[in-house]
């Protein structure tokens, strides 16, 4: 197959059940290049560069290849031509070995014996871009960043061109991403070509040449950028002008609420994914917990909300022990839980809407009588999250799979808000939500610190950290590295604690977030 | 080029629902008459005389509603446990447990007790054999991880071996054309029939009473929610803080309980001894699996799909003697309605659009 | 003495075949995440098909062949059922389990109590079979004997040392990462299920023409549903398959030595049901994330666009 030197995609459409994703799409890239391709959480990057990687088909439109139309049918097809993807979420087997997840990608593996013949091509492969992994290791033992770079060597070893990366650094620490912008100009100055999919601003001016910028599936504009600045291309992606700035009102501590000392968690295999952490949380404060995904957020939150088995320390909430207690106690002692997982953990698809409204509250005096529901009081009580929390929907009784992810989210959280719970414990509630609805939620997480409530909010968004929370704490590899207040000028150094050292001295620094 | 694209249906009404059921029960009989040709039948013949056989007669009718009876009290049950996906294939086993209680409990009161005393105490002591079996896979479950689908069959097994244990040994009695069985329990103990059939309306009555507090239990209570949360995503179930063990067992003592009602009623309505496992049951715990299951996992649908596949039975059993069919014919006639039922749900919840485009492959 | 043990030993080596050949199956197919809970019931199909073939043609291998085709006939049900129309495994599997029963009893009817003439002999290996006592027990066998242990391994070499294993093993742990990397998941699973009933009818031929040269209804007994307990105690693994089956094998002939003992003779046929039992109680004392268990197994999977 010829070497890519130009790719195009001219007037591509593709809709779901009527709804646009993608509307008259027009771009390119080219040899020695790398193409941002910018918006929010929906605008149909993701879709679109499925499109060119044949996991869907556009319908209508057509994808050119130095200048003649090709058909992409498959991945299979897409990567005969010399394209390769890295996707948001890594297509990789968690439970096998790097080297037959690379077997599994490699379209030249021979059939038998595959390990024994692949693992010296791999290991020539990695030299030459100077990574170092275990080829033996599983693929769950490693972090985010190797993992990407296995995604990113299968792309390479079936000689990709092109290389699509899809939200590259939303799992990666600072330094990780230093290193993924190194090997990615390394492989612009060898003529690859590459589209890099963020919403993130900074990113797109610091790696790409161009930036192509998508809104609600439609382009709104294109840019060098090096004629554009951070301003106006926010102001393309959103179609209006960002106000960021919510206003946080200067409340002083409350009484203690929450006690958490010296716990220690397992994670799913059995490994060690909370390891000493410690910290008090006061009314009318919104505690931050800042750190690259899997580092032993997931575990804390469940083992604070009682979904996950406490090993060693104690939790203590108003004064009362509730280390290790079923979920239900800890609910009804005051802690409420948005799961960062919503889908797999806040809902239950098939059921009604107003099922789905009392899912943690089902047993409360107010819903039920005895062993009978009193659905009445709990439609009513549906209705008015509904309207609150403005989930879009045509009936409460309707299947909550047919909700977006959006909606889902705000129907959970007008669910566990709306008890005004002693303490929120809330696991990246704006991901995935667009502007509007994510500046809605945080106004009404600080309305919940208003009143007097605590909220315990892990999320990997700093900008969101910094915008709601009183104090940050940062998290990695299972320990606290530090416990910052807002207004510490030690936060610069958030991004080196992030990457695992510990809280020191201050130093002042220059490389602000 | 003919291109068949499927998405999902959101909206799914009552009377599709219902459609769907007849049209794969429909296509279900089409390749029973295939099979049946095979066999060298009539087809149209064969399946005619299996519902004259059932809903066509009188005495049909009556024999229909006689082997309903346990169908609807175990198909109602196994709902409330599928709606939990608690895949409980050991109704067998517990219908087998509950009829080992009943009778014990029979042959040792029988002759003290006055009628009005015996006969709710052997249906309690049925509930309680049925529901006894069906709580050890449930704590297997729950405590062990042990899958309950393993569990379930493989105490049917020993179930069914323990009980000809019991006849050929200790409760040994009268034998019956050389079969082995215990003596008939006392007449205070055995439960009155519609004259003129063998429907003892005690237990008919309790099946339909069953079916519909099932119904309330399922839709209003919240042990019906919590099962329900539990089925439909078991992970949302421990963070809304749902005690598993409690469900399950709550359930499966239920589910099973049921299945030794209807134990009781084969004992005490019909045979009025305790004989070998296959004479006590028809397999009735595995046809009530496919009367679940085309109940939509509503008990109160049970009591019209007990009815039905009663009647298939009947008329299996019918056309045995007049077609000289093996036995197994009513297993073929099962296995591929329930076939045919859960590929109909996937019609059911997706559309299906079918294209025709000249489009030719690039 | 010695002749009791080594008979004993060499009918616990019969008893494991058909665990052995049906575990084989099953574990091929869980690997790709389908769970078949037919196997039972295409056993059947297999054991009454192997024998019809065999009395009419008297070819016993071209009973064998025949089995193992209507084996793999009739689990393409389960296949359709579950991987294109993503039905529920559970309730697919054991519709496919009462048809099988109810195929095998209508199909072996004419058949029942007839004894097989052609018998197909046990085969000696040369010079091995003369080694004393083990030669007995593991070298002068059924040819099902050999067959299973051989397939066995090869279906540990398909899983662990070929590109198709990689690619099974992936389709069971993670189909959507699978689909992505330009493989079929579809073609796989239907592939998996086949093998898998292929194997269980193999394991009927053996019972209906090798163990017990003759057909009764409901002959397999259970087999196949013990094959399913087995596939978890082997812990999805080939290898370990063959001494879990040949252990449950043993299970079932120690039935026959303690009869003479007075223990009754419903008790003691309860003993592998029990085991199966006791086995996967032990099983989940081991540490629950190291079963091994595919991640994916009995999810339906969506290839859709979304």
């Amino acid at each position: 197959m010829k070497k890519i030197q130009r790719l195009e995609m001219k007037d591509i459409c593709k809709s779901f059940h009527g709804i646009h994703a993608n509307k008259d799409i027009n771009l390119y890239v080219k040899s020695g290049e790398i193409l941002g391709l910018l918006g929010e959480n929906g605008a149909g990057k993701t879709t679109l560069m499925n499109i060119l990687y044949g996991l869907y088909q556009p319908d209508s439109g057509q994808i050119e290849v130095n200048g003649s139309p090709i058909r992409i049918n498959s991945p299979v097809e897409s990567i005969t031509h010399g394209i390769g993807m890295v996707h948001q979420h890594f297509m990789l087997v968690q439970n096998h070995s790097v080297l037959e997840n690379i077997a599994l990608g490699y379209k030249d593996t021979p059939f038998f014996f595959p390990k024994i013949q692949l693992r010296k091509r791999v290991e020539e492969f990695s030299k030459q871009f100077d990574f170092k992994m275990d080829l033996d290791q599983k693929v769950w033992q490693l972090s985010a960043g190797e993992q990407q770079r296995i995604e990113i060597i299968k792309a390479l070893l079936n000689g990709a061109d092109l290389l699509i990366l899809d939200e590259p650094t939303s799992v990666l620490t600072p330094l990780e991403i230093k290193e993924l912008i190194s090997i990615l100009r390394q492989m612009k100055a060898e003529g690859h070509m590459i589209i890099f999919i963020s919403h993130k601003l900074d990113e797109i001016m610091d790696i790409c040449d161009r930036v192509t910028v998508l809104q609600k599936g439609q382009i709104v504009g294109h840019a060098d950028t090096a004629d554009t600045d951070k301003k106006s291309l926010a102001r393309m992606m959103v179609g209006r002008d960002v106000v960021f700035n919510i206003e946080k009102e200067t409340l002083a501590q409350g009484k203690k609420v929450l006690s958490v000392q010296n716990i220690h968690v397992m994670g799913d295999k059995g490994m060690p994914a909370v390891k000493g952490v410690s910290f008090e949380l006061f009314e009318n404060e919104i505690f931050g917990v800042a750190g690259v995904a899997g580092n032993g957020q997931r575990e804390l939150a469940e083992a604070i909300t009682g979904i996950r088995k406490i090993n060693s320390g104690t939790v203590v909430m108003n004064e009362k022990d509730i280390t290790n207690k079923s979920p239900r106690h800890i609910y009804d002692n005051g802690v409420a839980h948005v799961p960062e997982e919503r889908i797999r953990f806040g809902i239950a698809p098939g059921l009604f809407l107003y099922d789905n409204a009392i899912l943690k509250q089902h047993h409360l005096k107010k819903f039920s009588k005895r062993y009978f529901l009193k659905y009445s009081q709990v439609k009513d009580h549906t209705k008015t999250i509904v309207k609150d929390f403005q989930v879009a929907t045509h009936s409460i009784h309707n299947q909550i799979r047919n909700l977006s992810g959006g909606n889902i989210q705000k129907l959970i959280l007008g669910r566990e808000i709306s008890e005004q719970p002693r303490l929120l414990v809330a696991s990246h509630p704006t991901y995935g939500l667009d502007v509007g609805a994510t500046q809605f939620l945080r106004e009404h997480l600080l309305a919940l610190r208003k009143q007097g409530s605590s909220v315990l909010l892990f999320s990997e968004d700093l900008e969101e950290i910094f915008e709601l929370c009183d104090r940050v704490a940062v998290i990695f590899g299972g320990e606290f590295m530090g416990i910052l207040n807002s207004d510490d000028k030690r936060l610069s150094d958030i991004g080196l604690m992030m990457a695992g050292s510990k809280e020191t001295e201050t130093q002042t620094s220059n490389h602000a977030i | 080029m003919i291109k068949i694209t499927t998405s999902d249906r959101y909206n799914i009404t009552p009377l599709r629902s219902l459609m769907t059921n007849v049209f794969s029960l429909a296509a279900g009989l089409v390749v029973i008459s295939i099979i049946f040709l095979v066999a060298g039948v009539n087809p149209l013949y064969a399946i005619s005389e299996i519902f004259m056989g059932s809903f066509g007669s009188f005495y049909g009718f009556k024999e229909t509603v006689t082997k309903a009876i346990p169908l609807i009290l175990i198909g109602a049950g196994l709902t409330l446990a599928f709606r939990a996906k608690f895949w409980n294939i050991g109704a067998e086993g517990q219908l087998l447990m509950g009829a080992i209680f009943s009778t014990w409990t029979g042959l040792t009161f029988g002759n003290i007790l006055p009628s009005y005393l015996i006969v709710p105490l052997i249906f309690f002591a049925g509930f309680l054999g049925g529901a006894l079996w069906g709580i050890i896979p449930a704590i297997l479950k729950i405590k062990y991880s042990i899958n309950e689908v393993i569990s379930t069959l493989m105490l049917n097994y020993i179930c069914a071996e323990f009980l000809t244990m019991l006849i050929v040994g200790p409760w040994k009695g009268n034998t019956r054309f050389g079969f082995p069985g215990t003596n008939n329990l006392p007449e205070a103990a055995i439960l009155g029939v519609i004259p003129g059939s063998r429907i003892h309306y005690a237990t008919l009555i309790l099946s339909i009473v069953c079916a519909i507090i099932l119904c309330v239990v399922i839709y209003k209570t919240r042990f019906g929610y919590e099962t329900r949360v539990v089925g439909e995503n078991p992970d949302a179930g421990k963070y809304a803080g749902i005690d598993f063990l409690k469900t399950s067992v709550i359930l499966m003592a239920v589910s099973g309980g049921l299945a030794g009602f209807a134990g009781v009623g084969e004992i005490a309505g019909i045979h009025h001894y305790l004989g070998y496992p296959a004479s006590v049951s028809s397999g009735y715990g595995f046809t009530a699996i496919i009367v679940a299951w085309l109940a939509k996992l509503n008990p109160l649908y049970a009591i019209v799909s007990g009815i039905f596949f009663a009647g298939i039975l009947v008329g299996g059993d019918a056309i045995q003697i007049s077609l000289g069919l093996p036995a197994a014919t009513v297993e073929i006639v099962n296995g591929t309605l329930l076939i045919f039922l859960i590929m109909g749900d996937y019609f059911l919840n997706h559309k299906l659009s079918i294209r025709f485009s000249s489009k030719s492959k690039g | 003495m010695e002749e009791i043990i080594i008979s004993t030993l060499q009918r616990t080596m019969i008893a494991g075949t058909p665990l052995l050949l049906a575990t084989t199956g099953e574990i091929i197919c869980e690997r790709s995440g389908i769970l078949n809970l037919g196997v039972e019931g295409v056993m059947a199909v297999g054991a009454v098909v192997a024998f019809i073939v065999t009395f009419t043609t008297g070819q016993p291998w071209l009973g064998v062949l025949a089995a193992v085709a209507a084996g793999m006939t009739i689990s393409v049900i389960h296949a359709f059922a579950s991987i294109t129309l993503q039905a529920n495994q559970v309730v697919s599997g054991l519709a496919l389990t009462m048809l099988g029963l109810g195929l095998s009893g209508m199909l072996g009817k004419p058949y029942v109590g007839k004894p097989l003439t052609i018998k197909m002999d046990d085969l000696a290996i040369p010079y091995l079979s003369d080694i004393p006592y083990i030669g007995k027990i593991f070298f002068l066998q059924s040819p099902f004997f050999y067959l299973a242990i051989f397939l066995a391994f090869a279906a540990w070499f398909l899983l662990e040392r070929t590109l198709l294993g990689i690619q099974i093993r992936s389709t069971g742990e993670n189909p959507q990462a699978t689909e992505t990397q330009g493989v079929n998941v579809f073609r796989i699973r239907y592939l998996c299920v086949l093998i898998g009933g292929g194997f269980s009818a193999l394991a009927g031929a053996h019972l209906s023409i090798s163990y017990s040269k003759s057909w009764i209804e409901g002959m397999t007994a259970g087999r196949g549903w013990i094959a399913i307990a087995l596939t978890i105690f082997a812990l999805w693994n080939p290898g370990r398959a063959i001494w879990a089956a040949f252990l449950f094998g043993g299970i079932f002939v120690v039935q026959y030595l303690m009869q003479p003992l007075g223990i009754s003779p419903n008790f003691l046929s309860m003993l592998p049901y029990i085991a199966t039992l006791l086995i996967l109680l032990l099983i989940s004392l081991k540490d629950p994330k190291k079963l091994n268990a595919p991640a994916m197994l009995a999810a339906p999977y969506n290839r859709g666009e979304r």
